[in-house]
């Protein structure tokens, strides 16, 4: 193997982290990352999905027939993403509430199939553990950075567990927050700044 | 031809055993979403219809068959006198089913106060029904024995404008829950008394 397994964790978190620099899987990042608490909660979800799957699908690479390969990987993705449905909806309510239909809509994230596809089918039980978690972890922190700037500047607040932890109108009482980052463009350009932010950081 | 069968043998057992496991999760949790719907769905609109009463009235519950339907109950204390239930009942809105829960005062068989549950109306037109305390307000104090209509089909309750069949299905379910009411009163009232 080319890689140890400190490695593949590793990678998912800065070198090939998503959604940043895999640009992947952004439909749940525009739709959902308005608040530090939507993003984090979207990314646990998306992890639990993403080690299950991976686990799954490096478990059953040699018995999977390749021509029918993607249907297998949809069955045990859909039927995690359900899991997780379910789950969220038992204990933690108002989270599920919020996140909605993106939820569901984590088993045609591109994340996860392509780990599926591009990682697990071809690697052994415990690097496609890790790259599972690592990918998890980095999304969920991309997912909890991008959702705090927007949240930040957006509606001028920082929440954590239905409580406001931190609001800028409480030091700057004349601060206007900018509408504009909770619509959908501001996610995009929020994104781009990031990704750019990274890439200045990266090149060094 | 091996080859067909062994993906048709794959995908059949690979389904077969992502069914049973989402069968075994949806088990183990049902009773947990179903208290979760209770408290966050439920309880803002019982809360608000029943504010100000002694006790939980998401705890003290009961249930009564209705032909082959069965019928939550959530019972207020005022001044320690167990006379409010609140139940829901539905109607059909422009985007789905409205859930409404009903407040009733057993001693004047009158609305008490009512309050949208669930809906999939419009946002800014039809989903007013559950946020304009105004609309809602109009429902307090009417007898459970009448309809209950919006103005232009001759009864009483202004319809919250550019949401005609929202405000319909409020009515509807005003209605609904005026029959349900009167058909399940001996019943309710016997239940009651456990809570006295």
């Amino acid at each position: 193997m080319a890689k140890s397994i400190a490695q593949e964790f590793a990678k998912g978190l800065w070198e090939e982290i998503p959604p940043f620099r895999l640009v992947l899987g952004l439909c749940p990042v525009l739709a959902v990352t308005k608040t530090v608490e939507n993003g984090i909660g979207m990314g646990l979800a998306t992890t639990f999905v993403l080690i299950g799957s991976n686990l799954f699908v490096s478990l059953l690479r040699n018995s999977i027939p390749a021509k029918v390969r993607i249907a297998c990987f949809i069955i045990i993705i859909a039927t995690f993403v359900t899991v997780v449905e379910l789950l969220m909806q038992a204990y933690a309510y108002p989270l599920f509430l919020k996140l909605g239909i993106f939820i569901p809509l984590i088993v045609v994230n591109c994340i996860v199939l392509g780990r599926a596809e591009a990682f697990a089918f071809k690697n052994g039980v415990v690097a496609s553990l890790a790259d599972g978690l690592g990918m998890g972890i980095g999304f969920t922190v991309s997912l909890g950075a991008l959702g705090g700037v927007r949240e930040f500047f957006g509606s001028g607040t920082l929440t954590f567990w239905e409580k406001p932890a931190f609001e800028i109108a409480n030091y700057a009482p004349s601060f206007q927050p900018f509408g504009f980052m909770v619509e959908a463009p501001g996610a995009f350009v929020c994104l781009g700044l990031m990704l750019c932010l990274m890439n200045l950081v990266g090149s060094e | 031809m091996r080859e067909m069968i062994r993906m048709v043998v794959v995908l059949t057992v690979l389904s077969a055993f992502s069914g049973g496991l989402l069968a075994a999760v949806r088990n183990s949790t049902q009773d947990q979403i179903e208290n979760q719907k209770l408290v966050f769905v439920k309880g803002p609109a019982i809360e608000t219809i029943l504010a100000g009463a002694s006790n939980d009235p998401i705890v003290d519950r009961f249930k009564i068959m209705d032909g082959d339907v069965e019928r939550s109950f959530f019972v207020g204390k005022f001044d320690g006198k167990a006379e409010t239930v609140a139940f829901e009942c539905f109607g059909k809105g422009y985007g789905g089913d409205v859930g409404l829960m009903v407040g009733v005062s057993l001693k004047d068989d009158a609305v008490m106060g009512v309050s949208v549950t669930t809906h999939q109306e419009t946002p800014g037109l039809g989903s007013k029904a559950k946020t304009d305390a105004d609309f809602v307000a109009q429902f307090k104090g009417t007898p459970m024995k009448d309809a209950v209509k919006v103005t232009g089909d001759g009864g009483a309750i202004n319809a919250l404008s550019g949401a005609t069949i929202t405000s319909r299905a409020v009515c509807f379910a005003a209605t609904e829950a005026g029959k349900v009411y009167q058909r399940l009163k001996p019943q309710i009232e016997e239940k009651l008394k456990a809570f006295k």
